[in-house]
C-alpha cells in the first residue's frame, strides 16, 4: 500500500486509512533515530528541496534531517527575502527546481494555497510545510503520532486545542486529522481568535479555559504571536495569560496524566507555564523527535517507491 | 447598407414589447419595427428565427484599463470584448493611470474610443482627486467633458464627509454617484468572503458587514443630500435588506449586481484559483439567492459585469498576492441565461431590462430601447447555443475567468452598433 | 495468478529435524553460545529464528538474544516494485558490536535480500562475524553470497517458487515447490 497521491497538501484530503498508514510507517522510522548510524539508503539519489518563504528553523531542519537520514540529497532555498521582492514568481522558481530533477519540494509560505499552486506547476511531490493559516499537515501528524504512542489511539479521546485558533494552521490540520480518527476536539481561545463557523468542522468551541479543559486527555497549546496583540485582537499579553495560560492549576482540570503538546517555540509564562512545559506530562521535546520520524515516513511513502 | 432582422423574438422592456417583430435598419438608425417587413432592394436580411432580439446591451460597470494599464486591457481590446459579449455600450471606471479625475483624461478616453473602439464608451469620472477619497474632483468639468457618472470604484470613499459633498455637488449636474461600498477597516486586508470556506482555506475573510456598513452609510447620506446614489456590485443579503428598506422610504437610489455575484458562490475559491478573487468577494449561496431575488423584484436595477481584466502574470501568483477582479464582458450573457433564466429564477424581460432600459436611464445615455428613428444598437442572442468558455478565445487581454471550461447556453451571436454589424457568431467584424 | 503445487519437499517432521540439525551445527561451529545472537529477517526468518532460539535453549540451557530485522528500507528494487512495501520495525534490543550474528531466513535465492540485510546490520554496528542460516537454498545467485547452514539444497527453475510455510504465519509447517501454469509462460 502507498499513499494514492503525489502531494501532501493538507489533512483535509487524507482518509483515515492514509493517516493510519503514515503513523504506522513512522514507528519503524523512529527506531532508526535511536541508532548510532542514523542513515538508511532508501532514498539514495533522490533530491529533496526545502523552500522556505517564512523563517522556521525547526520545521526546515526537521525535514532536512528526515531526508538525509533516508539517504536523499537535500538542498535548501532560503528565501528570507521573498521571491516577490526579487521579481521571480513562485511558478518560475518551481520550474527551475523541476529542471534540476527535484523529487520532492517542501514549501513553507505565508500565503495559504501556495503549496497547491506549486503542486499544480511541477511533477515533483510537494509537501506542505505550513501555508498561511491553512494547514500544517506534518505538525498535526507528529502531534497525532505522539498521542498514539502515549495513549494508544484516538477513538473517544478528548483533545483540547488552546489559544489562537484563528491564525493557526496547526489547529486546522489537527482538527481534520483528529476528527477523522474519531477523537472529540474542543477549541478554546478568546472570541476574537476563533475563526467563523469553525464548529461546522465538528469541533466544540469554548471561550472559557477551565470549562474546556475539564476531563480532556490531551491539551495542544498553541503559540500566541505578539503581533496579534498589536492588531488589537486581545488587549494585552498579561490578560491573555490570566485567561488562557496553561498553568499547573488548569492542567489539574484535565484527566490525570493528560498529555501536553506544544508545536513550539514556546512563550513561557504567556501561553504555557514553565512548570507545565517542563513537567512530566509534557511531551514537547519528544514531539521534535517524532517530527523527524513522521517526515521520514512521508518521504518514503511519497517518493520511496516506483516513480 | 440596410439590414432587415427577420423573425426574431423582440424583447424591449422599455416599450413593454415581447413578440415576433422585424426590424429594419437604414444607415445608423432604426427606421421601421413591425411584423412581416419586406426587405428593401439590396438590404441584408438576417434570419433571426428562434433568436432573441434586444436593444443593444449596456454594461455600466467595466474597467478598460486605458490609459496606464494597457498590459491588462486597452480601449481597443476591451470594446471588442464588449461587442463579442453582445454589448453595444459600456461605462468605464476612473481607476486608470492617470486617474480619470480631469476633463483631459475623459477627452482622451472618448477620442481613443472613437478611433479604436467598436462599441460606445461612456467614461465615469473620478469622485475624488486621485481616487484618494480626500477632496472631491472637478465634477463640473468632468460632466462637461462627458462623464456620465462619478465614482472612486475600486476603492471605497472612507470619509463620510467627502461622500456627502460628492452627493450634494454631483446633484447639480444630475450625475449619479456610483459607490463601491466597502469599509476598509472591517475588510481588514481580507481575500475572500468571511465564513466557513475561508476558515477551511485559511484565507483572511472579508465579512459581509464590511459592505453593509457602507451601504447603510451611503443610503443615509443619499437621504440627507437628495443626491443620486448608485450602489455598485451589491453582493449580500444584508445590503439587499438595507436597499429595500431605503427604497420603500423613497431614497433616490439605484443598484447593480454582477453576473458572478448572481451566479457563483465562495465554494469556487476552494481551488485557490486566483481568478475567483474579486472585490466584493464571492458570497455563500444564501447571499446569492437574496441578490437574485432583489434583481427579480426590481430592487436591483442593473446587471453590470465589473469586468476587471488583469495580465496573466498578475494573476499567476499566490492567492494573497493576486489583484482583485475577474473578466466578465464575454461571459455575462450566457452565464445569466444558463444560471438564472433557464432555471426560471429570472425572466428574459427582467434580465434584458437590467441590461438596457435601466442602465440607459440611470446614466442618462441614448439607447436602451428599440425606437423607430433611434440609434440602431441591437443585440441578437441565440438562446439554444451551447459551448464551453475558452478564455484563450477572449478578445479581452484578461483571461482571469473562473468559468474556463464551463459549458454555458445562450450566447450572443450578433452585435450591431449604429447600424453596423460589429460582431457576428462571436467574431469581431473590423471596418 | 494461481500457482500449481508441484511437490511437497518437507513436512512438519522434516522441518523440525532440519532445524534441530541446524541448531546443533550453529553450536558446533561457534563452540557454544558465547557472544552468539540470532537475527530473523522479516517475515519468515522471524519464527524460524525463534524456533532455533528454543532449540538452542533445549540443547544448551542458554537463551541466546534474538532480534528482528526489517530490510525494506535497504532493498535495491524499491523503484521497480508496483506495490510499495509496508515498513515494519527492526527490533534488535541489544548491541551487535563484537557479536557472532546468525542471520536466519527461509529461502536463499538471488542473494539480494541478504545483501540488504548485511547493509542493514552493518549500519547497526560491527559484529565479530555474520553467518547465514536458511531452510532452502534454491540456487540462481545474482550476488556472491552463500549460506553457512542450509536445510536443503533444492535445484529449481526460475519459473518455480519455493514456499516455506510455517504454523505461526500460514497455519501449517511444510515446504512446497510451486509453479506457474503453462499458459502464464505464453502470456506473461
Amino acid at each position: 500500500m502507498r499513499l494514492q497521491r503525489k502531494d501532501l497538501l493538507g489533512l483535509k484530503d487524507l482518509s483515515a486509512e492514509e493517516i493510519e498508514l503514515i503513523l504506522e510507517t513512522a514507528a519503524p522510522m523512529k527506531e532508526i533515530l535511536g541508532r548510532d548510524i542514523k542513515k538508511v539508503p532508501t532514498l539514495r539519489g533522490k533530491l529533496v528541496v526545502t523552500m522556505f518563504y517564512e523563517p522556521s528553523t525547526r520545521t526546515r531542519t526537521s525535514f532536512e534531517l528526515a531526508a538525509k537520514y533516508m539517504g536523499a540529497d537535500t538542498m535548501s532555498i532560503a528565501t528570507a527575502t521573498s521571491s516577490v521582492q526579487k521579481g521571480e514568481s513562485l511558478r518560475d522558481t518551481a520550474r527551475t527546481l523541476a529542471a534540476m530533477g527535484t523529487d520532492a519540494v517542501i514549501i513553507r509560505h505565508s500565503a495559504a494555497g501556495s503549496p497547491a499552486l506549486l503542486a499544480r506547476t511541477i511533477e515533483a511531490s510537494v509537501l506542505n510545510g505550513g501555508d498561511g493559516m491553512h494547514e500544517h499537515p506534518t505538525q498535526a501528524l507528529l502531534d497525532m503520532f505522539t498521542i498514539k504512542e502515549k495513549l494508544g489511539g484516538f477513538k473517544g479521546l478528548k483533545v483540547a486545542i488552546l489559544g489562537d485558533i484563528l491564525h493557526s494552521r496547526v489547529a486546522r490540520s489537527n482538527i481534520w486529522g483528529l476528527t477523522k480518527m474519531g477523537a472529540e476536539v474542543r477549541v478554546v481561545g478568546p472570541a476574537t481568535l476563533i475563526p467563523p463557523e469553525i464548529e461546522n468542522l465538528g469541533v466544540k468551541v469554548y471561550y472559557n479555559a477551565e470549562e474546556a479543559l475539564k476531563g480532556v486527555d490531551v491539551i495542544n497549546v498553541l503559540r500566541i504571536q505578539r503581533e496579534r496583540q498589536k492588531k488589537g485582537l486581545f488587549p494585552s499579553l498579561r490578560e491573555y495569560a490570566r485567561l488562557y495560560e496553561l498553568t499547573p492549576e488548569r492542567l489539574k482540570l484535565a484527566r490525570p496524566g493528560a498529555l501536553v503538546l506544544h508545536p513550539g517555540p514556546m512563550n513561557r509564562g504567556i501561553e504555557i507555564a514553565p512548570a507545565v512545559a517542563d513537567g512530566l506530562q509534557a511531551a514537547i521535546t519528544e514531539q521534535v523527535t517524532n517530527g523527524v520520524a513522521v517526515r521520514m515516513a512521508l518521504l518514503y511513502l511519497l517518493i520511496g517507491g516506483a516513480n | 447598407m440596410a439590414i432587415l432582422i427577420k423573425g426574431g423574438r423582440v424583447i424591449d422592456p422599455a416599450r413593454n414589447l415581447d413578440g415576433r417583430q422585424d426590424i429594419l435598419i437604414e444607415g445608423e438608425k432604426i427606421t421601421t419595427l413591425a411584423a412581416n417587413l419586406e426587405a428593401p432592394a439590396g438590404a441584408r436580411v438576417i434570419d433571426a428565427g428562434g433568436m432573441i432580439v434586444t436593444p443593444g446591451l449596456i454594461d455600466m460597470h467595466v474597467h478598460l484599463r486605458e490609459p496606464g494599464y494597457e498590459q491588462k486591457e486597452t480601449i481597443a481590446s476591451g470594446t471588442r470584448a464588449a461587442a463579442a459579449g453582445g454589448f453595444t455600450a459600456v461605462a468605464c471606471m476612473a481607476n486608470t493611470k492617470p486617474v480619470a479625475d480631469s476633463a483631459s483624461v475623459i477627452y482622451f478616453i472618448k477620442e481613443k474610443a472613437r478611433q479604436e473602439g467598436v462599441v460606445r464608451v461612456y467614461p465615469v469620472g473620478a469622485l475624488s482627486k486621485g481616487l484618494e477619497g480626500k477632496e472631491i474632483a472637478e465634477i463640473g468639468d468632468l460632466a462637461a467633458a462627458g462623464a456620465v457618472a462619478i465614482s472612486d470604484d475600486g476603492r471605497p470613499v472612507m470619509n463620510a464627509l467627502v461622500m456627502r459633498h460628492a452627493l450634494e455637488y454631483a446633484k447639480m449636474f444630475n450625475l449619479p454617484v456610483i459607490s463601491h461600498c466597502e469599509d476598509e477597516a472591517l475588510a481588514n486586508d481580507g481575500l475572500m468572503h468571511e465564513g466557513l470556506v475561508a476558515t477551511i482555506l485559511g484565507l483572511r475573510g472579508i465579512p459581509a458587514a464590511a459592505e453593509e456598513v457602507m451601504v447603510a452609510r451611503d443610503l443615509i447620506l443619499a437621504e440627507l443630500t437628495g443626491g443620486r446614489l448608485h450602489l455598485a456590485h451589491v453582493s449580500t443579503a444584508g445590503s439587499v435588506r438595507l436597499l429595500k428598506e431605503a427604497r420603500a422610504r423613497g431614497v433616490r437610489v439605484t443598484a447593480e449586481a454582477t453576473p458572478h455575484h448572481l451566479c457563483l458562490t465562495d465554494m469556487l475559491v476552494q481551488s485557490y484559483d486566483t481568478s475567483t478573487k474579486v472585490n466584493p468577494p464571492l458570497r455563500p449561496a444564501g447571499d446569492v439567492a437574496a441578490v437574485v431575488a432583489a434583481l427579480a423584484a426590481g430592487d436591483i436595477d442593473v446587471i453590470a459585469s465589473d469586468h476587471a481584466p488583469h495580465a496573466d502574470e498578475d494573476k499567476d501568483v499566490e492567492y494573497d498576492y493576486a489583484p482583485f477582479g475577474m473578466v466578465g464582458l464575454e461571459t455575462a450573457v450566457p452565464l445569466v441565461v444558463t444560471e438564472l433564466i433557464l432555471p426560471g429564477k429570472l425572466t428574459w424581460q427582467q434580465a434584458i431590462k437590467s441590461w438596457t432600459a435601466n442602465p440607459a436611464r440611470i446614466l442618462n445615455i441614448p439607447g436602451g430601447s428599440l425606437v423607430p428613428g433611434g440609434v440602431a444598437d441591437v443585440t441578437i442572442i441565440d438562446p439554444d447555443m451551447e459551448k464551453e468558455v475558452d478564455v484563450n478565445e477572449f478578445y479581452s487581454r484578461g483571461h482571469n475567468s473562473p468559468l474556463q471550461g464551463r459549458k454555458l447556453k445562450g450566447w450572443p451571436v450578433l452585435t450591431i452598433v449604429g447600424g453596423r454589424v460589429v460582431m457576428e457568431n462571436g467574431k469581431i467584424i473590423e471596418e | 495468478m494461481e500457482l500449481m503445487v508441484k511437490a511437497r519437499i518437507m513436512d512438519a517432521d522434516k522441518l523440525r529435524r532440519t532445524l534441530t540439525r541446524i541448531a546443533h551445527e550453529i553450536l558446533e561451529r561457534n563452540r557454544g553460545t558465547e557472544n552468539l545472537v540470532l537475527i530473523g529477517i522479516r517475515r519468515r526468518g522471524v519464527p524460524l529464528a525463534e524456533r532455533l532460539q528454543k532449540l538452542i535453549r533445549e540443547i544448551e540451557g542458554v537463551e541466546v538474544p534474538l532480534g528482528i530485522l526489517d530490510i525494506t528500507l535497504y532493498r535495491d528494487d524499491l523503484t521497480t516494485l508496483s506495490v510499495q512495501p509496508v515498513i515494519h520495525r527492526t527490533e534488535i534490543p541489544f548491541n551487535i558490536n563484537g557479536k557472532k550474528v546468525v542471520l536466519v531466513d527461509d529461502v536463499l535465492f538471488t542473494g539480494r535480500t541478504l545483501r540488504a540485510a548485511l547493509d542493514a546490520l552493518i549500519d547497526l554496528g560491527r559484529p565479530q562475524n555474520i553467518q547465514l542460516a536458511v531452510i532452502i537454498d534454491r540456487g540462481h545467485r545474482e550476488l556472491p553470497v552463500r549460506a553457512d547452514y542450509v536445510g536443503k539444497n533444492v535445484p529449481t527453475s526460475r519459473k518455480e517458487e519455493i514456499a516455506v510455510q510455517l504454523v505461526e504465519i500460514d497455519g501449517v509447517d511444510q515446504v512446497l515447490i510451486r509453479e506457474l501454469p503453462e499458459e502464464a509462460d505464453v502470456n506473461p
